[in-house]
């Protein structure tokens, strides 16, 4: 069951006014332009025992997702392909609203979103990932944990997700006697990429239309409208967020804004990406 | 994967259950189905079926879950276990989960919350049969059932899925064409003043398909939306002095 939050962070309602009275104006209260990301900070392979691995931080938004690689049965309807599945955690030490226990709506939601874009791209080439097709495929877990809560999760999110896919590296499978299955640690592989995918979070002010918001920015938002966009430029995904309503034309104008965003965001991954390779 | 051989549009252009692109399902839509519930409704739009209810405004225990200025609303969208090919466990999915969090949130956008400070509004959406638009009949239910308990609302909520099947946008998809096809993008409006109140996309569009498919989308809409208005007048109309 889906209950109203009653356990909101608090923001006082002097600030509250100043950032949609600036917003207004076309003005953020860090000093942004309404369409300005704050400082990414992206590092590939940051936890060595993963497969694959990303910290993110995105302001004072901090987020780790990291990939593990296991051998295991594929689903009936793709007997050919590998399995990847997202989880996202909001670990409790990220926000004082953040509670302990297992994901709730908002972290599922986030880590479905992120799924649905990866999954309908074919960013990850599953049909590569069948070890004895029918039988045994690889099975990937992407688990995305969110460390400091400043707003913007699920661009944050995404874009670690995204540079952890982009890293990793799998180890080979062996196939024994008996159809078993052993993954050879000391040989691995890349993992097989089709395509690439950033979110952009666009927010609505008043009319205005804002992107990355910060925590308390969050707190004014009327709604959000999440977009999901490949480096082709087409739309991959979308979810619309939060209690308000949009017009078409604020629609329209966000997936615009959203698109030309998305190009800073494949810049900050590609430059991460040129560090390792 | 699709199955060799299947054609989601025809030689004709028409669709696998004979519609054309454009074509929405045959709807039915009553209000008032249920005896203790403040408001309820069913719809039904092709094969799927939906039963929404409503209790409220009301009390709620504990206390600190309310607000002081306005009602809270709780609302769980939930498949019965015969309703799919395979059965579904009962117990609440992360899809499950994720959609009453959505429905939620466009139900808030639409009920006068602040009229009643310190209650909740409970809306329940059971899925009896499922052949994709579930979650868009879910909330059309949903609205008819707020209006059936006589909750404030700035207006009725109607809801349609455009998908793309075979390169090619259609409204109000099927399960087939939700399966097989490259998109399904849910919407959901409030008609009279032109507001999206949920929207998603699962698949992948041009944003001139997206476009399109607004528009595909709102043409839907709009008809649902006279099916509504038809199903509360009806309850109303039905209703015989003597019963008064």
């Amino acid at each position: 069951m889906s209950i109203t939050p009653t356990n909101l962070r608090i923001v006082s309602t002097l600030k509250k006014h100043s950032m949609a009275s600036l917003i207004e104006k076309g003005l953020r209260i860090d000093g942004r332009k309404l369409n300005e990301y704050r400082e990414i900070t992206i590092i590939p392979n940051y936890i060595a025992k993963a497969e694959g691995s990303a910290y993110v931080k995105v302001g004072g938004t901090v987020v780790i997702a990291g990939l593990k690689v296991g051998v295991g049965t594929p689903f009936p309807d793709t007997p050919n392909d590998g399995v990847i599945t997202v989880n996202a955690e909001f670990v409790p030490f990220a926000s004082p609203t953040f509670e302990p226990g297992p994901p709730d709506e908002n972290a599922i939601e986030l880590a479905r979103v992120i799924d649905r874009s990866i999954r309908e791209l074919r960013v990850v080439d599953l049909s590569k990932l069948a070890i004895i097709p029918g039988e045994k495929v690889y099975i990937l877990w992407l688990d995305i944990y969110v460390f400091d809560h400043d707003g913007n999760l699920l661009d944050a999110s995404m874009l670690a997700a995204m540079t952890t896919l982009l890293t990793a590296k799998i180890p080979k499978a062996v196939v024994k006697e008996e159809k078993n299955v052993e993954l050879n640690k000391e040989e691995k592989i890349p993992l097989p990429i089709n395509n690439k995918v950033v979110t952009v979070t666009v927010g609505k002010v008043n009319n205005k239309l804002i992107i990355d918001p910060t925590v308390d920015e969050e707190q004014i938002l009327e709604c959000k409208l999440a977009v999901s966009i490949s480096e082709d430029g087409r739309i991959a995904g979308m979810q619309k967020m939060g209690t308000g309503v949009f017009t078409e034309d604020e629609v329209l104008k966000a997936v615009k804004l959203a698109k030309e965003v998305s190009k800073t965001l494949f810049a900050k991954i590609n430059e991460a990406l040129s560090k390792v390779q | 994967m699709k199955p060799e051989g299947l054609k989601l549009i025809n030689e004709e252009g028409l669709r696998v259950d004979g519609r054309k692109p454009d074509e929405l399902r045959p709807v039915v839509m009553e209000v008032g189905v249920l005896k203790n519930a403040d408001g309820s409704a069913y719809v039904q739009q092709g094969n799927t079926k939906v039963i929404a209810a409503v209790y409220g405004p009301r009390e709620i225990h504990p206390k600190h879950l309310t607000l002081p200025d306005r009602a809270i609303l709780r609302t769980r969208y939930h498949m019965v276990p015969y309703s799919t090919d395979e059965r579904k466990s009962p117990a609440p999915t992360r899809r499950e989960i994720e959609l009453s969090k959505v429905i939620r949130e466009a139900l808030e956008s639409v009920i006068f919350v602040e009229l009643y400070p310190r209650t909740t509004i409970d809306v329940f959406i059971e899925v009896i049969q499922a052949d994709a638009g579930t979650r868009t009949a879910g909330i059309m239910a949903a609205s008819l059932a707020l209006a059936d308990a006589g909750i404030p609302m700035r207006d009725l909520v109607a809801a349609v899925a455009v998908g793309k099947v075979d390169g090619q946008l259609v409204l109000d998809i099927n399960q087939l064409e939700d399966e097989y096809g490259e998109a399904d993008m849910p919407i959901a409006m409030m008609p009279s003043l032109g507001k999206i109140v949920l929207l998603q996309l699962n698949g992948v569009l041009t944003e001139e398909e997206f476009k399109q498919a607004l528009q595909l989308a709102k043409k839907g809409i709009m008809k649902l939306y006279e099916y509504e208005q038809q199903a509360l007048r009806k309850k109303y109309v039905e209703i015989k002095p003597e019963e008064v």
